[in-house]
């Protein structure tokens, strides 16, 4: 009950920070996505049900305010999430590359099918010029967002792991 | 069953099946919210009692934040100073705009007289901008008035003295504007000086130079030149006619020599909306 709690206003707090806080120090108009981070980083920390779970409240968030229909990026995001999920057998928590990679991976996933379904299917051919003006500095940012707020959410899952096992 | 038990020690449904069942969930959604509002309205209201207070506080912080790099001096006078004279601006800018129109109107379409009338004033209501889009492929925000402040869907959004978009998601207190940048926009617009029709699209490959397309432009005589004011044209279904959209900055003519088409740049600053007016009237109504 705490976890689905703690990890509930985490996801809003991210979604508040990305629509209000981030678009105003955005760099060259693009945005860290710090709910691709919660998603994946939930998903290979415990495992493809919190993964799914996260990502499905998340996407669900996004298309209740910005989504021309509702349900697909909670698709997505599950998706991705799932899929996280699949890591957790190689994930150490003292390593930082793998969460890294992982989380760089998503995000261009994550891109790339808004790419292939939003704007492909609406005659948008030039995949170069998106993935160098869009795709690429996103991937970028957020995973220099990742390296400074890993730490914390790392530490929000140990210490709910703790607060688990300490009461069971 | 007893045989699932013994696979887990503990009982819970494998992943692939909630996996599964998500999915279902989610192209359920999409099938219902695309033909009925359904599901999404419930959602709207309560998302907007939970979120929108938040995003209403933080949106003013980030403003905040923003705005601070620009005037370290006396912030709160100068910014309400400076609020007050770009009403001011806009206001004026609007009766120039009319005025400018007018006088194209009558020596054009003096016979046409009756459309003229349409032209003026709109109600609107001012809002202002608490969230921006999450992501980085679409161009559209929420405003903190909704269906409790007589905001519907398709009403036109406008800053100052230029279009800004257009209401596409009304919650119980907030609203989503599409802009006119956005990649999804297509609007049907009008240069002033001759009447002609042109199509206005954003494009997310000019958002980063400030420019927005237009095209299908029929311009035989070569009359229409870059630095003419488009505005939105008579024939469009959800704009209401009138409203600038941006200049003509570049013009070029297409492949098939019949039309052209280039580059406007949007009356708006479009990277510094904190505040926006709705206009309160429907193109359906007014007709």
């Amino acid at each position: 009950m705490l976890r689905r709690i703690t990890v509930l206003l985490m996801i809003i707090i991210g979604y508040l920070l990305q629509t209000t806080l981030f678009k105003s120090i955005s760099l060259a108009g693009i945005v860290p996505n710090i709910l691709i981070i919660l998603t994946s980083a939930f998903g290979f920390m415990r495992g493809k049900n919190e993964g799914m779970f996260i990502g499905f409240v998340s996407g669900l968030l996004i298309d209740i305010f910005f989504g021309s229909i509702l349900g697909f990026y909670a698709l997505v995001y599950m998706f991705i999430g799932y899929l996280n999920g699949f890591f957790r057998r190689i994930f150490y928590p003292e390593d930082i590359k793998l969460p890294m990679i992982l989380i760089g991976a998503s995000e261009f996933l994550y891109c790339f099918i808004c790419y292939i379904f939003l704007f492909l299917l609406r005659g948008r051919l030039h995949l170069g010029y998106y993935f160098l003006h869009i795709i690429l500095p996103d991937i970028v940012y957020t995973v220099l967002v990742t390296l400074i707020i890993y730490k914390g959410i790392l530490f929000v899952n140990e210490w709910l792991e703790s607060h688990e096992t300490g009461r069971a | 069953m007893g045989k699932r038990g013994h696979r887990r020690d503990r009982f819970s449904i494998p992943a692939k099946y909630i996996f599964l069942i998500l999915t279902i969930l989610c192209v359920a959604m999409m099938i219902i919210s695309f033909t009925t509002d359904f599901v999404s309205e419930p959602l709207d209201t309560a998302a907007g009692y939970v979120i929108v207070p938040f995003q209403r506080g933080l949106g003013a912080a980030g403003a905040w934040l923003s705005g601070r790099s620009e005037n370290i001096k006396k912030i709160n006078e100068l910014t309400e100073e400076n609020a007050e004279l770009k009403e001011r601006i806009d206001e004026l800018t609007i009766r120039i705009n009319d005025l400018q129109r007018d006088k194209y109107e009558l020596s054009q379409l003096r016979s046409l007289f009756l459309l003229d009338e349409q032209y003026s004033d709109y109600e609107k209501v001012g809002a202002r901008v608490i969230g921006k889009d999450t992501g980085n492929w679409f161009s559209s925000f929420i405003i903190d008035k909704g269906s409790n402040d007589g905001i519907m869907t398709d009403m036109n959004v406008m800053a100052g003295s230029g279009l800004v978009g257009i209401v596409t998601n009304v919650g119980p207190n907030w609203a989503k504007v599409r802009s006119i940048i956005d990649d999804t926009s297509s609007l049907s617009g009008m240069v002033m000086s001759t009447s002609d029709t042109l199509i206005v699209s954003g494009d997310l490959e000019l958002m980063d130079d400030g420019y927005i397309r237009f095209s299908q432009l029929i311009d035989e005589d070569d009359a229409v030149a870059s630095g003419d004011q488009v505005v939105t044209s008579t024939i469009s279904n959800k704009y209401l006619p009138g409203i600038s959209i941006g200049y003509i900055t570049e013009i070029e003519k297409d492949a098939n020599n019949l039309t052209k088409s280039g580059f406007i740049t949007p009356a708006v600053d479009f990277k510094r909306l904190t505040t926006v007016l709705v206009v309160t009237e429907l193109k359906e109504e007014s007709e």
